[in-house]
């Protein structure tokens, strides 16, 4: 069955990149320029924060828009990347109505989820979770 | 590994980066390097507030690298002690530098119009900031450059409020709205520059050379914090944990150290703020622990019925100690609305509690007089005005309030009350009364914050286990671990998580990164940065023989009793000979 990142309970985020950070580990690099899931403050840390991660929609908007059928849908929902086709337009990022695609810095190419949750395993305070899609 | 320093000329508008893998090589980053950048760039015996005095932050090799590596080091002269200035915070500066892709940042000169810097991987761009001078909120100053400029997730944005503009030499540099660059004074030096704001992002990826064992040695750091009771307590009820404990056993300094105890300290415990008014935690970047705390305060407003409005507003142990219990505040309204006021000005909590402490008690011994204070009466619990001196303090409105604006040392070496001047090297005491090594650690202190050489810690010890450890071994003890702290300090990771840092698992982080530290080369090397911090000290004037020991504190019993003047003295002597050993 395919799988997400579910976004449990955005008030229990506590702003600490620690998922932001593990996402960009699965390369084994250190950093936060290739991370599919990106944590921002609603307008400050006194307002609480947004977790922005694909939530694998079943009629995804940035497969339409991809050019080259780069970005595919996945059975089941969500989508994959092929990065031999892609040619770095960004019209997937433009796309996406969350932001939930974004631009790899390392590969000059957009980056998106991959459901493999990693992440997960290192959100302290269980703002997310790998679910099956129904 | 971290190599470039970001030099910014701010009288000419330049910048350029100079690479300088031989200072990260030799003093690791953080303090270390930011001691070397300082005996390199402030020459002696220069006017802290003068166009010369380097404003430099500094972060370490695990910035962005391991978890809770989420500090960054300023250092500076002091305005306020006109010697070593060295301020630490966290929130999201340290990683954003590393992200930008810099080591090191050195600020000179001066601006003729105030300006705010918004620094990234391609350099600096220099931004007017005329329209943000003279605000009366430092959070809104925030709100501005945050609606203008890029970077939303992995930016900080440092800033001033009106007393650094005011060059109160005691002003803080707030960043991420909730943490600072405290104590010393940093926010007058970005005031003389016309320095507003720094604003820093950037995103990068670091290859390590050995990824499997980044990852595992990654995760063994990660889990050992998430499962450590450091985390949970910090957590939990943050930092303000330390109120009751210190409270129970008489060392928690109350009305100016009148007592060292206080009859509000369960209003204003860490318990009791928890349960009535937090409304949020937050984490520096990088960093599982997240103890921040926010209280949420309702405040409705004065002529409209049914109308409030909601602040936010961060508490630690440190200003309830100053801003609570020192003034004597009950109520924690009161105190959560004075933590504001100082944070919206921009001033450093500790030194803000401690002079108006003194100025209350010179008031009550009839050595200040109401027509002094502008009509004002200093009161115990009596937070509204405390309110109305401190935005005094800020405009500078009299001649007395000039004076607090310089700081206690000051302010009573011209209206007397010298014995109640809580003050060590020119500096506001921190909150603790716990003992013998406790005040020793305050007068040979570096940053004066409670976690310079954790005397206090060291006492709290040997309270518990009712042993004796004389003053030769408190004086190695400090040393020791001072010594020890450099490493942290310089590495830079956060205090919180020291007991997961050993000197052998920093030893297997770096050779995670194809880098081959020993564990024994750490601890000389810890030494050698303290030395060179002293070195700048003694340079700048400072001597381990006069140090003033302020007779408040040898009237006031501690847990081990009633203090010696003759015994702190031989431990600042028998630390000097630590000091001076080798150097
Ligand atoms: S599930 Fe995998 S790819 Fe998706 S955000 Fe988490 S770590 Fe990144
Ligand atoms: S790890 Fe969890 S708490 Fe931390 S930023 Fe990510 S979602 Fe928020």
């Amino acid at each position: 069955m395919a799988k997400r990142i579910a976004v449990v309970d955005v008030d229990l985020c506590v702003g600490c990149q620690s998922c932001m950070f593990a996402c960009n580990r699965r390369f084994g690099e250190a950093g936060i320029a290739r991370t599919a899931i990106f944590v921002q403050s609603a307008g400050g840390f006194e307002r609480g924060f947004i977790v922005k991660v694909c939530r694998a929609c079943k009629d995804p908007p940035c497969a339409k828009v991809c050019p080259t059928k780069a970005i595919m849908e996945r059975v089941g929902g969500g989508v994959r990347l092929d990065y031999k086709k892609c040619i770095a337009c960004g019209n997937c990022i433009l796309s996406c109505p969350i932001g939930a695609i974004f631009w790899d810095e390392i590969i000059k190419k957009p980056t998106v989820c991959t459901y493999c949750g990693y992440c997960v395993n290192y959100c302290p305070y269980g703002v997310i979770r790998l679910e099956e899609l129904k | 590994m971290i190599s470039n320093v970001l030099h910014i000329d701010l009288s000419n508008k330049r910048f350029w980066i100079e690479e300088r893998s031989d200072l990260f090589k030799e003093w690791l980053g953080g303090i270390g390097a930011g001691i070397r950048l300082l005996h390199e760039d402030c020459p002696k015996n220069i006017d802290p507030l003068s166009p010369e005095n380097p404003i430099i932050f500094c972060i370490g090799p695990f910035n962005g690298i391991y978890p809770l590596a989420s500090k960054t080091v300023a250092v500076f002269k002091s305005p306020l002690t006109k010697n070593l200035g060295e301020s630490h915070a966290g929130g999201r500066c340290g990683v954003a530098m590393r992200m930008a892709g810099y080591g090191g940042i050195v600020i000179k000169g001066a601006s003729e119009k105030p300006i705010y810097l918004v620094i990234n991987e391609d350099g600096v761009k220099f931004r007017d900031a005329s329209a943000l001078w003279g605000m009366n909120s430092s959070s809104t100053v925030g709100r501005i450059i945050r609606e203008r400029e890029a970077g939303a997730g992995v930016r900080a944005i440092m800033r001033i409020g009106r007393a650094g503009e005011k060059l109160i030499p005691y002003a803080c540099v707030i960043t991420e709205t909730f943490r600072h660059f405290g104590r010393l004074g940093l926010g007058a030096v970005f005031g003389s520059k016309k320095l507003k704001a720094i604003l820093i992002h950037g995103r990068s990826s670091i290859r390590l050379s050995d990824p499997r064992l980044y990852r595992n040695t990654y995760d063994e750091i990660f889990n050992a914090v998430i499962k450590s009771g450091a985390m949970k307590k910090y957590h939990d009820i943050g930092t303000s944990l330390n109120v009751l404990p210190l409270n129970i056993s008489s060392s928690l300094p109350s009305r100016n150290l009148q007592a060292a105890k206080f009859e509000g300290a369960e209003l204003l415990s860490g318990e009791n703020l928890a349960e009535k008014f937090l409304g949020r935690r937050a984490a520096c970047a990088h960093c599982p622990v997240s103890c921040i705390h926010i209280a949420a305060l309702r405040i409705p407003y004065e002529n409209e019925p049914y109308f409030y409005k909601t602040k936010m507003i961060a508490y630690d142990y440190e200003p309830i100690y100053s801003l609570g219990c020192m003034l004597g505040i009950r109520n924690p309204e009161g105190f959560l609305k004075l933590v504001d006021i100082v944070d919206e000005l921009g001033l450093d909590a500790i030194s803000t509690g401690v002079i108006l402490a003194w100025a209350t008690e010179c008031m009550e011994r009839g050595i200040i007089e109401t027509k002094d204070a502008d009509n004002l009466v200093l009161k115990w619990g009596d937070y509204e005005t405390y309110i109305k001196a401190i935005k005094k303090i800020v405009n500078l409105e009299n001649e007395f309030y000039e004076a607090l604006a310089n700081g206690v040392e000051h302010a009573s070496s011209l209206y007397g009350g010298r014995e109640f001047a809580l003050a060590y090297g020119g500096n506001e005491m921190p909150g603790y009364h716990c003992g013998l090594a406790t005040h020793i650690g305050f007068a040979v202190g570096m940053r004066h914050s409670h976690l310079d050489n954790a005397g206090y810690d060291l006492d709290q010890k040997i309270n518990a286990e009712k042993k004796f450890i004389s003053i030769e071994e408190i004086a190695k003890a400090l040393f020791e671990e001072e010594s020890w702290r450099q490493i942290l300090s310089s590495l830079v990771v956060c205090f919180f998580s020291r007991k997961v840092y050993t000197p052998e698992m920093i030893s297997r982080c770096f050779s995670a990164m194809g880098i081959k530290v020993e564990p024994s080369e750490l601890k000389i090397k810890g030494m050698k940065i303290l030395k060179e911090k002293y070195k700048f000290k003694i340079r700048e004037g400072f001597s381990f023989d006069n140090v003033r020991i302020p007779k408040r504190v040898l009237e006031i019993p501690t847990p081990q009793g009633l203090l010696r003047e003759e015994d702190i003295r031989r431990g600042i002597s028998e630390y000097k000979k630590l000091i001076e050993a080798e150097l």
